[in-house]
């Protein structure tokens, strides 16, 4: 059975929501109530089956809508693709993994067929049908990583390894959660995770990378990152915050249910096979709080997390404005009974 | 498993390259294509000597167009504890071999504007897949490849057959010798040099290329060590609640291996840092044979590299 | 030399010393960066005959250190009257440079930002160039909403001189563009402009 694409908004009248089953897979990113960074980093495993992770790329029914999202965010602004010239053998690995995987996993939607070097590839919600030569660049409409990128839920950061450091040295990035990849490409792990506090602090960014020097092909990794945005908005780009910054003070407790949004990354890294590089693909799920607290876990414990947040964390991820009102809503749901251990509902 | 997937081979073809190197060509058992792999790369082979298990890491040369198989180079080393003389006397064609999935602790790199190859003996396998790289990319490069003698310059003439006038042979017994201060001073701004061979030539043309004043940001080797033998010692593993016997020609993680216990590595010559093990404590003194931890981290104490390092004492006791 | 705050993503810059072993010095200093060259190179006089210095002296205009590095005696001297004109004969010095030369830049961060960039595209290595800064602590920021550059910084926030926005300078620093970065202060609440702080002096 196939998806069914859902034709909403992530811009103007925002008419973005997920259905049931969407709420029921949403990457709840607490598997506890207290929270606190960590490099929680775990094998990119085939989870159960209708999650997040049932498969290594996650397609599910906002896919249609989020893909006419990024064409006009590129339409916009077209350095939010962008790849340093020694990155294309990267890019073409990224076409093959992309691919591969969406065509083995949803074949009712996408397909690839190979003779050779000569692929065909076809993509049923978008409507394409593609005939090019794996490795020509000149027999595709876009170059490598953004022919396939428009074409692939999440934001994709492709990563050179060079004298024992990561790179970042190109990307498509429509749907970041405040980070610009026209300002930070070309950076060292060390230097793009800069702003980031306490993590250097804990020693988490160096004993992170010394892990990623040594990703090994056919062993993905995964870990959740989180953080809040007001309205269902995918493109929180700093280019854009001169216009969308005005939306965290619009919240109000009439409509904090609906205008307060959990937005969760699923970020995964593979070591990509002809150019050692390693991509790192951040998968945004978005969803308000009026849909969280339709699972009763979930709407006792992210009251609990948000009260026990640090401060310089909440201000880091920007929900300083909203977050009492934010608490104040959930706590009707918060009955005071213990919650579970893990991530699921019960 | 701690190496990361492994995959069953079954020798294709063996082909005896000079009167001490056999070339093996090493075709997936189950039909499905080897995984693509990124010039430099290394898996490690996992031998069964009789319920005796051995793992040693060989350089890829290249991968058949039909991606059914790869080719890996073996140099018979008298001192082997057993990996190499076990390639060379007791796997024939149709033996059954398990891999890891390639590792890549050599990589191009991929900014620079030139690259200059330099390979002695039996390190011209990871030098060869290189080149085959950097001329599909139509990269500015060149080869420099030291044997012993005609008869030992196996990969000479088909690294000429492929890159032609690119190539620079030198042969020990015609008296021809790398001249790094010959090779280096005019090479354009950007250009990165890269060797693999015997220690003591690695060691000569990285000098060679500080003399000649490349910064060392542009010069890069692989060396691979064979674990080195020693005196005997027990090892004590306090998680597992095992102690272990590590005989004086096997290394510490093949030890720990045989008694059962799943310990991570990836490269097992001593540069990864992927096996790096906290002591927990030690009768004697430390020998570390690696090229990964730093001073500090060896006169602690506290770290060891099981891949290639060991005790000359008593007993180690490792937080495994 | 100047020590700068801990920001993660800006670079080091440890202070020129000369390479004993590079055959080719290639040196682009600016204003008050002149200083740190002529206190390296006299410490190795014997690496002159092998060093191209090219300066611009910028603000220091008044200083006469353009009179003490020509001194220095240096095999190749050229006294560019901006930076830009410094950079453009630095480019086509990069284009035929071989391996064997280091590279050094110091003045202030703009500056030294724009001769490692300059750099890049030929294959240098960041860490291979030595670096010392050295004058005015003003910022190049990138504007993140218009991309425009504004050099000397010295407050925040500031007007960007190409959208007009008010900015506030961010303690995130990149080496491709040589720039801070400015974003948007009053984005959330506009017109509420905290007060300037000269900071960058």
């Amino acid at each position: 059975m196939g998806l069914q694409f859902k034709t909403e908004t992530f811009r103007d009248d925002f008419t973005f929501s997920n259905s049931p089953e969407a709420i029921h897979r949403f990457p709840f990113p607490f598997d506890s109530d207290s929270y606190m960074y960590s490099v929680n980093i775990e094998q990119h495993m085939p989870g159960p089956p209708k999650s997040h992770v049932e498969f290594p790329i996650d397609i599910d029914e906002h896919y249609v809508a989020e893909m006419q999202d990024r064409a006009m965010v590129l339409k916009e602004d077209p350095l939010r693709c962008q790849a340093l010239p020694h990155m294309l053998t990267a890019e073409w690995d990224l076409v093959e993994l992309l691919m591969e995987s969406m065509s083995k996993h949803y074949p009712e939607h996408f397909s690839l067929t190979k003779d050779g070097d000569r692929w065909h590839w076809v993509n049923r919600p978008l409507g394409i049908d593609q005939r090019f030569t794996f490795g020509d660049t000149a027999t595709l409409p876009y170059p490598p990583m953004e022919y396939v990128t428009r074409q692939c839920q999440g934001d994709f950061a492709l990563i050179d390894q060079r004298n024992d450091m990561l790179f970042m040295d190109a990307g498509m990035i429509t749907t970041q959660a405040d980070w610009s990849l026209d300002f930070d490409i070309g950076m060292s792990w060390t230097e793009w995770h800069g702003p980031v506090p306490l993590a250097h602090d804990l020693g988490i960014m160096d004993r992170a990378l010394k892990f990623l020097l040594n990703l090994q092909q056919g062993r993905p990794v995964r870990r959740l990152n989180w953080t809040m945005t007001v309205n269902p908005r995918l493109d929180t780009s700093p280019e854009n915050y001169h216009k969308w910054g005005v939306d965290r003070t619009t919240v109000t407790p009439e409509n904090v249910g609906d205008k307060v949004h959990l937005r969760v990354e699923l970020q995964a890294l593979w070591r990509l096979p002809r150019s050692n590089a390693i991509v790192f693909s951040i998968r945004c799920y978005l969803i308000k709080m009026s849909e969280l607290v339709t699972i009763p876990k979930w709407g006792r414990r992210f009251p609990r997390i948000l009260k026990g947040l640090p401060p310089e964390l909440a201000e880091y991820k920007g929900l300083t404005r909203y977050r009492d009102m934010t608490i104040k809503y959930l706590e009707q749901f918060d009955d005071g009974a213990p919650t579970s251990p893990g991530f699921f509902p019960d | 498993m701690s190496g990361g997937v492994e995959i069953t081979v079954r020798v294709a073809e063996i082909e005896q390259a000079t009167a001490s190197v056999k070339r093996f060509r090493l075709a997936s058992a189950s039909g499905e294509p080897l995984p693509v792999f990124s010039a430099g790369s290394h898996v490690v082979v996992s031998m069964d000597d009789g319920g005796h298990r051995i793992r040693n890491p060989y350089s890829l040369i290249d991968r058949a167009p039909d991606g059914l198989s790869y080719r890996i180079g073996v140099l018979r080393t008298p001192n082997s504890r057993g990996g190499s003389i076990f390639m060379h006397e007791r796997v024939s064609v149709g033996s059954e071999l398990v891999i890891t999935m390639p590792v890549n602790l050599f990589p191009l790199i991929r900014t620079g504007r030139k690259h200059v190859l330099v390979a002695g003996g039996i390190g011209v396998t990871p030098i060869y897949a290189m080149a085959d790289e950097l001329r599909s990319q139509n990269a500015p490069y060149e080869v420099h490849y030291a044997m012993r003698d005609e008869a030992n310059g196996a990969f000479a003439a088909e690294l000429v057959e492929r890159h032609g006038d690119k190539v620079r042979l030198y042969r020990d017994d015609a008296r021809e010798i790398i001249r790094v201060e010959e090779m280096l001073p005019n090479q354009p701004l950007g250009t990165h040099l890269y060797v693999c061979g015997p220690e003591g030539m690695i060691n000569a043309i990285l000098a060679g290329g500080r003399a000649a004043g490349w910064p060392v940001e542009n010069l890069h080797s692989e060396r691979f060590l064979a674990p080195p033998g020693g005196a005997p010692f027990s090892v004590a593993l306090a998680k597992a609640g095992i102690t272990a016997e590590v005989g004086p020609h096997q290394s510490l993680l093949e030890a720990i291996e045989e008694a059962g216990v799943d310990a991570p590595y990836l490269c097992r010559g001593g540069a990864c840092g992927q096996c790096v093990t906290t002591v927990l404590s030690f009768e004697g003194e430390l020998i570390h044979n690696d090229h990964y931890l730093t001073d500090e981290e060896k006169a602690s104490g506290t770290k060891i590299m099981t891949c290639v390092s060991r005790l000359n004492g008593r007993e180690l006791v490792l937080d495994l | 030399m100047t020590t700068l705050s801990d920001i993660k993503s800006r670079p080091i810059y440890a202070g020129l010393k000369v390479d004993d072993m590079a055959r080719r010095h290639l040196v682009a200093a600016e204003g008050e960066g002149a200083l740190a060259v002529i206190e390296a190179f006299s410490r190795a006089p014997d690496a002159l005959d092998r060093t191209t210095i090219l300066y611009c002296p910028a603000g220091s205009a008044a200083m006469g250190h353009d009179t003490a590095l020509a001194d220095l005696n240096p095999d190749v001297f050229h006294l560019a009257p901006s930076p830009q004109t410094l950079l453009v004969r630095l480019n086509v010095m990069l284009s035929t440079a071989t391996m064997g030369t280091r590279l050094y830049a110091t003045g202030t961060e703009g500056f030294i930002g724009a001769v490692i960039a300059a750099a890049l595209p030929f294959g240098v290595d960041h860490h291979s160039i030595y670096t010392e800064h050295r004058g005015s602590l003003a910022r190049r920021v990138q504007c993140v909403h218009c991309k425009g550059m504004t050099e000397n910084v010295t407050a925040t926030p500031f007007t960007c001189s190409h959208c007009g926005l008010t900015l506030f300078v961010r303690d995130h620093y990149s080496r491709r563009l040589g720039a801070f970065q400015g974003v948007c202060v009053d984005a959330e609440e506009p017109g509420v402009i905290p007060p300037v702080e000269e900071l960058y002096k």
